[in-house]
């Protein structure tokens, strides 16, 4: 083998020992990256996604980090993930209980993306999910006791929709209502402004991402009444008229209130239809 | 052995001081200059630009799209919107005429950094060698390119390219990538000459292929004049471009840097005392033709 | 570039945090950190609305670290609203004013100077030579005072002997005036005495409830929930909502009615017409209870008198009544058949035929409800009594769920402004000064010359009454919007505005409030805890110690009075009202505001004070200072009786008592227990008669004053009988027109109180409400190219201000009509109202002006 050659079979080993070793490297750091986005990308709870963000997983293929939804959004509540942040480097949230989304009608972020990692299909605001509110904690909440809050339900921009307020008598106080906020999955959007407005010091009604969020109703049952309506009466054969051995002046009503005991509430010399009365003349004639 | 204190000492007496830093002073305002309009909005309210070096807006109308995170969207499955997809061509036709690497010596904000690690290097007499090979960036490319495909999260590399996230960090906010930039920065002073930019980054690797074939070249237009000082080869942050232009005279090989490892900074046309270097275009010309040129510009010059 | 919007966005964002710059105030954690150990609870009435919630306060190391709502409290149960939830963070805003704070140039009072710290003594001795100056250069009429319902009992009672007795001026008015005059014009016109004759139980005994103009889901929270569980637990019970537009309140009504604004007129007639159509009125309760009379028409809208509105009026500022027959009475409301009235009112006929069958129903208890949609009203006493007419009619009033209640809004509208007597006309418990006996009763009772206090028209049994100069004193009486428009035309030249904020909350700002305030040859004083826009365009700035900084006493609009005991220290040189007045009267000799010819009647009084005339006559200080301790023997610090040396407020308190239970008062029906006794009981409903309190008034068995066998009796009247007065329906002063195309109404929203002054200062109140909105259809939004959150300019003839849309909030507003919350600094709504009052109740109608919307 010559000098030469001996040279290149040299160089030749070199190379190749230095290709291998490049290339376990770098697949060590592939490995190592692997790993990390696993982790970088499971978004914690209180990071909510802009408007009409596709879900998490196509999100992270497709946002390309450029912050012009950012920048687009006149109220300022996003902002983008930094290295040590829960939330992968780059990628745009906002955090409810600082900055909840104004829902601007003309949703500016998502018209902003360049790469439909906001959807571009979504056109109007009110069909957004960027999360569910979930009324986290009924022992704090003030509502719950009786107290005259409601301001998630004042600040709710789909008023009466995503959130109503179920009254119910208050049985401590006796004589008080209680106006208990109840959220719906079908229209909340998740902006979060009533996590924002809750006064409570660590606020008691939470948006979440909509998978946390929801139970599951086993697959197999369904509500009967729902059904019932769906279909616009009985699934099965109707009932027919029942009938019963019942006392003079007592009915039955079978769907209704059951046992009627006519006459009973009658411990009043009016008719309950204010017109008998009125049409009737003076009683002391 | 080069005397690294006096390195450049020769062209400063030659040229006078701004003529041998003229390029390092136009790189630098070229950096500073896209980050202030970037910051312009956010700090001062003076919308020029918005978003940042992955995707950006001028006056809301221009569109301009890192070709490179782009890419890698693409492969995680992105169809991006039309605007996208102009400022892609944009960008790639932009870089194909200068320069690939352009990016990396005129735009890239971590040139900065590398360059003062590079600096301080040359000053402390650090001289620590790297065992990466050269071609590890493009082994990370293909890794970055691949990751997409392997890993559920889409553009895994953009998670931690120091890059962008120095870029977005003095835009939107640096978070804890700071740390990322001064690792890079210690491990060019300390481990490895050039070595982020030189050995490691996928960015450079890409932009290296993009402008493969690119028109703006340095080109050894004076070869003949050369002294052998070799601060060029000090100075270069890829010398091995530099060999095949200024030494082929005799092998009758282009007096152009060809390699697309070329940054086209302008630092060898700046530190050379005897004016070898220019930029010009990618012809092969011959020699005697060079001469000819080269006498005219002596002439002018007197 | 899009500089435009984001910027526009953004700036405003800034003003609105700068506005209420100094809001976050961390309550001390004290109580989370170390558990409640040696915190020391003590209750109080709720600085807020007129509910009268009871709360107890939890204090240790001197400040307030803890609250709860009172358990024990008849009317809340423990329970609180949103505000009422943050009431320690109102004393602990960041801007509290701890010093009096003056007007200067080079360390001289001057109008135009920027303000700096002065002592009590430099602030007192300047507004004393102005007061004295404005007060004999100009008549009574040359100073004035403008207190509040929001005064503690004993600091509106001062206030009336400093102004009254002291300045011998009846410019005295509180900010009631802006709220409940129009009920208290009605009160006295149908029963010869004020306030409801109901309580609060009526919430749970009615069958029917009517709102009439009261949000009270937002306004009265606890109320509301009272009446909804009412709703939601007894069978039958039906709830009937009237507004302009559709609030809260509709969420649970079984018949909503949206009315064109001024058409209640017609609507209450119609019920009145639709139960003698029927013959379903009460004919024995009528004919032994009720006289039939009515009202001079065409009476104008309280506008300056060259108004060609004012001009055009025949019988401007008319209410004498005169006695009709029944059949007279029946005919003149004979034209408000369902027809015309639907048309007129714009609510469909099944709605309104429903709700007069509810009225019209013997065997439905009906409580109607109503609060500033009544007597915020150019036609508010009018609106008030055809109310009451309807309520009369069927003999449903006065016995448990028979009620017609005007609510309040202030904690102590009724308890001291009503009460008391802080308005121009009156004096304590009903007392006027029309009258000379009523005249001659508190001047004997204050131990005062006869004639010392002003007639409302400048004689005293005939003779004219001498003002310092020796002339004749002339009319006296002066109503809160006049004196702004005094102050305007230079006319009364000092103003002091003590715990309310006028400036923001007074109609018309651009054309009257702020170039009256701004004249130069004016001097405003006003005393506040806060930076308010009051204070802002003040001369004289006083730093106040608020609500349990002091002892107090509110009186709720049960007729449920409230004590409670100072509970912490002011801060800074912060002083309590009644001190302020107090103390300030030291700075004024009897000399420099009485003539001669009274000091004559009592020469010994010359060179004293007021303050030795007023308040150590041998009755106000007779109390000696006490330690004030409560039965498990915590003690509790009183600023004032260590200041003054005697126990202040027991010593106005019992004085006061004597206006409404002595021997021989002039009107009875307003009896209180002594000033002990409340500081035992979560608050008393007067008459309180040998320790009894009452539920019911009028009513034989409920109320003392009716003897047996009368069953009914309105004994504020000489012949024991209630007024039916006819009214009509009469068009409002400004509706919209070509230009200004939609009714402005303005109002308040559940999370602030008022002008905001304290709830703004509570971080989470401002967080969940911080500006004020424009609430309008999305179709009016959409004609002007506006929509939801966009900003709006609202421009009426006298102003214009900016705010954001909002179409999809909790009020909805019918086409044609925009709401606006006035809590706002800074979104001033009163610079587009108008100054139109109620010509007999003086009270301002917010409700009902004429504005244009378009892109700001």
């Amino acid at each position: 083998m010559s000098e030469r050659e001996r040279k290149n079979e040299i160089n030749r080993r070199q190379f190749l020992g230095n290709m291998l070793k490049t290339a376990c490297g770098v697949g060590l750091v592939g490995l190592g990256l692997g790993a990390y986005s696993k982790r970088a990308s499971s978004l914690p709870a209180s990071y909510i996604r802009p408007p009409g963000a596709l879900p998490e997983e196509e999100f992270l293929g497709t946002c390309i980090r450029c912050g012009l939804c950012v920048r687009d959004c006149p109220y300022d509540i996003l902002f983008l993930g930094e290295l040590g942040d829960q939330v992968p480097t780059g990628t745009p949230y906002f955090v409810a209980r600082s900055g909840p989304c104004e829902m601007c009608e003309d949703i500016p972020c998502v018209v902003a993306c360049p790469t439909n990692a906001l959807d571009h299909e979504l056109k109007d605001i009110e069909a957004s999910r960027m999360g569910l509110a979930v009324l986290v904690d009924q022992e704090n909440c003030i509502a719950f006791h009786g107290l005259r809050c409601e301001v998630c339900f004042n600040v709710c921009p789909l008023r009466n929709r995503a959130i109503s307020l179920d009254m119910q008598h208050n049985t401590r106080s006796g004589k008080h209502a209680l106006f208990i906020p109840v959220v719906h999955s079908d229209a909340c959007t998740g902006c979060g402004l009533c996590e924002r407005a809750c006064i409570l010091e660590e606020a008691a009604i939470k948006v979440f991402p909509t998978h946390l969020a929801k139970g599951e109703l086993g697959k197999h049952y369904r509500l009967g009444w729902e059904e019932k309506e769906k279909a616009g009466g009985a699934l099965v054969t109707p009932d027919t008229k029942h009938h019963y051995n019942l006392p003079d002046g007592v009915r039955y009503e079978l769907q209704g209130e059951g046992l009627i005991i006519e006459g009973e509430a009658e411990d009043s010399p009016f008719s309950s239809n204010p017109l008998d009365t009125l049409n009737s003349g003076f009683m002391d004639k | 052995m080069l005397d690294m204190k006096r390195l450049g000492n020769d062209a400063i007496a030659e040229k006078g001081w701004f003529n041998a830093h003229k390029f390092l002073i136009l790189r630098r305002l070229s950096q500073l200059g896209i980050l202030a309009l970037f910051l312009a909005g956010p700090w001062l309210g003076i919308w020029i630009v918005k978003g940042n070096l992955a995707y950006s807006l001028t006056l809301d109308f221009l569109p301009l799209t890192d070709p490179y995170v782009l890419l890698q969207g693409s492969l995680s499955g992105v169809v991006p919107q039309t605007t996208a997809i102009i400022g892609v061509v944009i960008v790639l036709l932009f870089y194909f005429l200068v320069g690939g690497r352009v990016y990396c010596s005129w735009v890239c904000p971590v040139n900065m950094v590398t360059d003062l690690a590079a600096w301080l290097r040359r000053k402390l007499g650090i001289r620590t060698t790297s065992q990466l090979s050269r071609s590890t960036r493009f082994w990370m490319l293909g890794l970055t390119l691949i990751l997409p495909f392997a890993v559920a999260g889409g553009i895994v590399w953009e998670l931690v390219n120091p890059v962008s996230m120095m870029f977005r960090g003095i835009v939107f906010g640096m978070g804890a990538a700071w740390v990322m930039i001064l690792g890079i920065f210690l491990f060019d002073l300390v481990v490895a000459k050039d070595g982020w930019c030189g050995h490691i980054c996928p960015v450079g690797a890409f932009y290296n292929l993009v402008g493969s074939r690119s028109l703006l070249r340095v080109n050894a237009v004076q070869r003949q004049a050369c002294n052998d000082c070799m601060e060029c080869y000090v100075i270069c942050p890829e010398p091995q471009v530099i060999k095949p232009a200024l030494k082929g005279e005799e092998k009758g090989t282009s007096p152009v840097i060809l390699s697309s490892d070329c940054t086209n900074c302008g630092r060898c046309i700046d530190i050379c005392a005897k004016d070898v270097f220019k930029f010009g275009g990618r012809q092969n010309k011959t020699t005697e033709a060079l001469k000819r040129e080269g006498e005219i510009n002596r002439g002018v010059r007197v | 570039m899009k500089l435009t919007r984001r910027a526009f966005i953004k700036s405003n964002a800034v003003a609105a945090a700068a506005s209420v710059a100094g809001v976050t105030l961390p309550l001390s954690n004290a109580a989370a950190a170390d558990g409640d150990d040696g915190i020391r609870w003590d209750k109080a009435a709720c600085r807020y609305c007129g509910t009268g919630c009871s709360v107890l306060m939890g204090v240790k190391d001197g400040k307030v670290v803890a609250s709860q709502g009172d358990p024990d409290a008849p009317v809340n149960k423990g329970l609180n609203c949103i505000k009422g939830y943050f009431l320690p963070k109102i004393l602990y805003g960041e801007d509290r004013l701890t010093k009096p704070l003056l007007r200067k140039t080079n360390g001289k009072y001057d109008k135009n100077g920027k303000f700096e710290a002065v002592t009590w003594d430099e602030a007192f001795k300047t507004m004393a030579e102005k007061w004295i100056a404005a007060r004999k250069a100009k008549g009574p009429k040359g100073v004035g005072m403008f207190g509040s319902g929001q005064w503690t009992v004993w600091e509106g009672y001062a206030a009336q002997k400093l102004l009254k007795a002291g300045f011998r001026s009846n410019s005295l008015e509180p900010n009631a005036r802006h709220c409940m005059a129009s009920a208290v014009g009605a009160f006295m016109r149908a029963f010869g005495i004020d306030e409801p004759m109901g309580c609060y139980d009526d919430l749970e005994h009615a069958d029917v409830f009517v709102l009439w103009g009261a949000n009270m889901a937002e306004m009265h929270p606890i109320l509301w929930s009272r009446l909804t569980d009412t709703r939601l637990t007894k069978p039958g019970c039906e709830v009937h909502v009237l507004s302009t537009f559709e609030h809260r309140c509709y969420e649970l009504a079984d018949n909503g009615m949206i009315f064109e604004p001024q058409t209640d007129l017609a609507i209450l007639n119609y019920i009145a017409n639709y139960i003698i159509q029927n013959k379903a009125y009460n004919k024995a309760f009528i004919d032994k209870h009720v006289n039939f009379t009515k009202t001079p028409t065409d009476i104008g809208y309280g506008l300056r008198a060259d108004d060609p509105r004012e001009k055009a009026a025949k019988n401007r500022n008319k209410g004498k009544l005169t006695k009709i027959s029944f059949e007279e009475y029946a005919k003149s409301v004979e034209p408000y058949t369902l027809e015309y009235t639907s048309k007129l009112s714009k609510v469909p006929k099944d709605k309104l035929e429903k709700l007069a069958k509810a009225y019209a129903d013997p065997k439905k208890k009906v409580a109607s409800f109503w609060t500033m949609g009544f007597n915020q009203h150019t036609r508010g006493v009018w609106v008030n009594g055809l109310c009451y007419n309807v309520h009369l009619l069927m003999g449903k009033i006065a016995e448990p769920g028979n009620s017609p209640f005007s609510l309040t809004g202030q904690p102590s509208a009724c308890g001291t402004a009503r009460e008391v007597g802080t308005f121009t006309h009156r004096l304590p418990a009903d007392l006027v000064v029309k009258k000379d006996a009523h005249c001659r009763f508190a001047e004997k009772t204050w131990k005062l010359p006869a004639g010392t206090i002003p007639r409302a028209n400048g004689k005293s049994d005939d003779a004219d009454q001498s003002d310092i100069s020796g002339k004749p004193m002339g009319p006296t009486l002066i109503h809160a919007v006049a004196m702004h428009r005094a102050l305007n035309d230079g006319k009364m030249n000092t103003f002091w505005v003590m715990c309310n904020n006028n400036m923001q909350a007074a109609a018309n700002m651009n054309d009257e409030s702020y170039p009256g305030w701004r004249n130069p040859n004016n001097f405003i004083t006003v005393s506040d805890p806060y930076p308010t826009v009051s204070a802002q365009a003040a001369d004289l700035i006083l730093p106040t110690a608020m609500w349990i900084e002091k002892e107090g006493a509110y009186g709720n609009a049960e007729r449920r009075t409230q004590f409670w005991r100072q509970q912490v220290g002011a801060p800074g040189e912060a002083k309590s009202d009644v001190w302020q007045i107090m103390e300030f009267s030291k700075y004024v000799k009897v000399k420099d505001v009485w003539p001669q010819d009274l000091i004559a009647k009592m020469p010994e009084y010359a060179d004293k004070s007021l303050y030795e005339v007023l308040y150590t006559n041998g009755q106000v200080d007779k109390f000696p200072v006490e330690q004030v301790t409560d039965s498990r023997g915590n003690k509790y610090a009183n600023d004032e009786s260590a200041d003054f040396g005697f126990y202040v407020q027991k010593g106005l308190f019992e004085e006061y008592r004597l206006f409404n239970s002595a021997e021989g008062i002039p009107k009875k029906g307003h009896e209180m227990a002594d000033f002990d006794a409340y500081h035992k009981v979560r608050g008393m409903r007067w008459p309180v008669i040998d320790g009894k309190e009452t539920l019911w008034r009028f009513r034989e068995g409920y109320d003392p004053h009716v003897a047996k066998g009368e069953g009914v009796k309105f004994y504020g009247k000489p012949d024991g009988k209630a007024n039916i007065i006819t009214a009509p329906y009469e068009a409002a002063a400004e509706p919209p027109d070509k230009e200004y195309d939609l009714w402005l109404c303005t109002g308040r929203v559940l999370e602030h109180w008022h002008s905001g002054s304290m709830t703004r200062r509570v971080p989470e109140l401002y967080r969940a409400v911080p500006d004020a909105v424009v609430y309008m259809h999305p179709k009016d939004a959409k004609k002007r190219r506006l929509r939801n959150g966009a900003l709006a300019k609202l421009t009426s003839r006298r102003g214009e201000i900016v705010c954001k849309v909002d179409t999809k909030g909790r009020n909805k507003c019918p086409e044609g009509l925009v709401f606006v919350p006035w809590f706002d600094a800074g979104r001033l709504v009163n610079k587009l109202t108008l100054d139109q009052t109620d010509p007999l109740s003086k009270e301002t109608d917010y409700k009902k002006c004429g504005v244009k919307i378009t892109r700001a």
